[in-house]
């Protein structure tokens, strides 16, 4: 497995796409702290950044990736090696590619700003974690859907209206079903289907992290109880470790039985 | 005649006690450098206590310490500490009734219940005093500086940290605050009620517990204060409560949870505020009627205007708002299309608060644009027409 990781990962490296990646990160880390030079205010313009573009980056990628190097894996499924270490190595090179240009690329910027001196480094590396969460998850579950569809066209349809659902559908979703039933007490549903979404989590994760947290007011409160005890925090993290697995399993299992 | 008397350790007197027991009306008394036991002084006639530097009046954790019961005393420069702490009774450092004209001047209170508790008084002045307090609750500490039922006051300069209210006025007509600061009290920097024709400037309120919250008062002018990073759930830079009349000019609020919060006044004109990264700059909430908004800046608010309801009798004119992004084809300094300050989300919120846990989610954003293309939900008429395009200065 580690071999195959080692040719995806050199693949893309080779390829340069995460070298553009990285720039881009590294460019809007510099950017965004020369404008206005406050690390605090920084991390929450990078938080929105970071919760829509890595989910879509990873599904692009992830998509994009798997069906680019179609011939490459049927030529490894004639060699007499597992399927489920064929895929996984495949699934960890591109994840932990992006996740690296994503973790140098806004890390460098940071760090000569001065992160390290600065009580915000938790909040940072936070941002950081769920940003690489978020890659591994939408990475996994766009494998999922090339795997389903043979057609590309189909298949890219299928991830990016993933990413939609989940960047934009789920929360119109939330918002309209909080609007239809605002007659009932929505903290406990507003909580849950948070936990649900992993963009939602993680956005929620962060933000109660930052002073912006107290916009959230009652409602807010309401969480900051739930995420601040152990219980919550352990959740919350067990939530997206679940979120990475599931598809990762799926597309294990998927691949084990695919006729290709 | 008028005497001069000192207070020392091998003087005449040994105690300020003494020495205001005996002394005539207009005497003078200096007390010198030293600790001095003094619970419950109480002084009944017209004197003068300078204290020079290190004077400390101890009221020994049992009373008041000074009781000022005549008119024109004038007490300067002493270091009041340790008055009594009571459920029952305001116990306070300086202590104040039926007076008029009396004087209270650089005064460092510490570790006291109330600082300068004055009641039914008029025509006195506070000025230069240190109230300082290591406050954690609201019902365990008192008031910095607090009057109840004065008129013609003065408070001038006075700074008062780690209390529950910074400087409290109830009942208080015709009254100044001027240049005092107030910061990291428990609850209000500033707290006022049933207080009229008063004039509130250049003060500094920063991060108080609550804010300032202003109520039930009718022709207030505040002018060239600055709300500073009143920042919590519950808290905001400046209430008006039942305010009618009023003038809200040059301010400036900074890093508030809430900015302004209005609620329930009328005939209020806000004029040259700078409102700049506060979560929501103005919340108005329930029947404020002919209010107007002009020339203040709105810089980078989360939220720069929050309705409660579709109705609107309040104008919003000639206002810079740092997310207007029309233009200005005829260059006479105001952009050619108007400017709806209420977001779509700032609705929604208000309608039903728990849909804030979608703060900052990519379909706010959007439904907040397409909101702004073609209004649908947010007041008709809550419209700056003649928004600026500059800064004002």
């Amino acid at each position: 497995m580690i071999k195959i990781f080692k040719y995806s990962f050199s693949d893309l490296m080779r390829s340069r796409w995460s070298f553009i990646y990285l720039g881009f990160y590294m460019l809007l880390g510099f950017v965004l702290l020369f404008l206005n030079n406050d690390l605090s205010k920084g991390i929450i313009t990078l938080m929105n950044v970071i919760v829509v573009l890595t989910p879509m980056i990873g599904t692009i990628f992830g998509v994009m990736y798997f069906y680019n190097s179609r011939e490459f894996t049927e030529l490894l499924l004639a060699q007499p090696v597992k399927r489920s270490v064929i895929f996984l190595g495949q699934y960890l090179g591109i994840s932990i590619s992006l996740a690296m240009s994503l973790i140098i690329g806004l890390g460098i910027p940071f760090l000569v700003y001065g992160v390290f001196r600065s009580g915000e480094i938790f909040n940072f590396l936070l941002l950081l974690i769920a940003g690489g969460f978020l890659t591994f998850i939408f990475v996994a579950i766009s494998v999922c859907i090339a795997l389903f569809n043979a057609n590309k066209i189909k298949g890219f349809g299928y991830a990016i209206l993933m990413w939609l659902f989940f960047a934009v559908i789920y929360d119109g979703l939330v918002l309209l079903s909080m609007m239809v039933f605002a007659d009932y007490p929505l903290d406990d549903f507003a909580l849950l289907v948070s936990f649900l979404n992993p963009i939602d989590l993680s956005r929620i994760m962060i933000l109660l992290k930052l002073d912006i947290s107290a916009l959230l007011g009652y409602t807010g409160a309401l969480f900051q109880r739930f995420f601040g005890t152990n219980l919550g925090f352990v959740m919350s993290w067990l939530m997206l470790v679940i979120w990475t697995c599931v598809p990762v399993l799926l597309m294990v299992r998927i691949a084990n039985k695919k006729n290709f | 005649m008028r005497a001069e008397r000192k207070v020392c350790q091998d003087c005449e007197y040994s105690n300020p006690v003494q020495a205001v027991k005996e002394a005539l009306p207009g005497d003078t008394i200096l007390v010198a450098a030293g600790s001095y036991k003094c619970p419950g002084l109480e002084i009944t006639k017209p004197l003068v206590l300078i204290g020079e530097l290190g004077a400390t009046l101890d009221g020994d954790n049992q009373n008041y310490v000074l009781r000022l019961l005549a008119d024109s005393i004038v007490i300067s420069g002493f270091s009041i500490i340790n008055s009594g702490k009571s459920y029952t009774k305001d116990f306070a450092a300086i202590y104040a009734h039926g007076t008029s004209g009396v004087q209270i001047l650089y005064n460092h209170i510490d570790n006291s219940f109330f600082g300068i508790l004055v009641e039914k008084s008029n025509g006195g002045v506070i000025r230069g005093n240190t109230v300082s307090g290591t406050a954690r609750q609201e019902n365990q500490a008192g008031n910095g500086v607090h009057l109840w039922h004065c008129n013609h006051m003065q408070i001038e300069n006075n700074e008062v940290f780690g209390m529950r209210d910074g400087i409290y006025l109830e009942f208080v007509d015709e009254s100044d605050a001027i240049k005092n600061y107030t910061h990291h009290n428990v609850r209000y920097g500033l707290h006022f009620m049933f207080s009229n024709h008063d004039a509130y400037i250049d003060n500094t309120f920063e991060s108080n517990g609550a804010g300032v919250a202003v109520m039930f008062s009718k022709w207030i002018r505040m002018e060239n204060n600055r709300f500073i990073n009143n920042w919590g759930t519950a808290s905001y830079g400046l209430l008006l409560k039942e305010i009618y009349d009023g003038e809200v000019l040059n301010n400036l609020f900074e890093q508030n949870t809430l900015g302004i919060y209005v609620d329930g006044s009328s005939r209020v004109n806000y004029k040259g505020n700078t409102l700049r990264q506060n979560g929501w700059a103005i919340k108005v909430s329930g029947g404020c009627y002919t209010n107007a908004f002009t020339s203040n800046n709105f810089i980078g608010n989360s939220f720069d205007i929050s309705y409660n309801s579709k109705m609107n009798d309040n104008t919003f004119n000639g206002n810079f708002w740092s997310e207007y992004t029309g233009y200005d084809l005829d260059r006479d300094g105001n952009g050619d299309v108007p400017y709806r300050p209420v977001k779509l989300f700032s609705y929604i919120v208000n309608r039903t608060p728990e849909t804030i846990v979608l703060l900052r989610s990519l379909f706010v954003d959007l439904i907040n644009f397409s909101e702004k293309v073609s209004p649908a939900f947010t007041p008709d008429d809550l419209v700056d027409q003649t928004p600026s395009m500059k800064k004002f200065q």
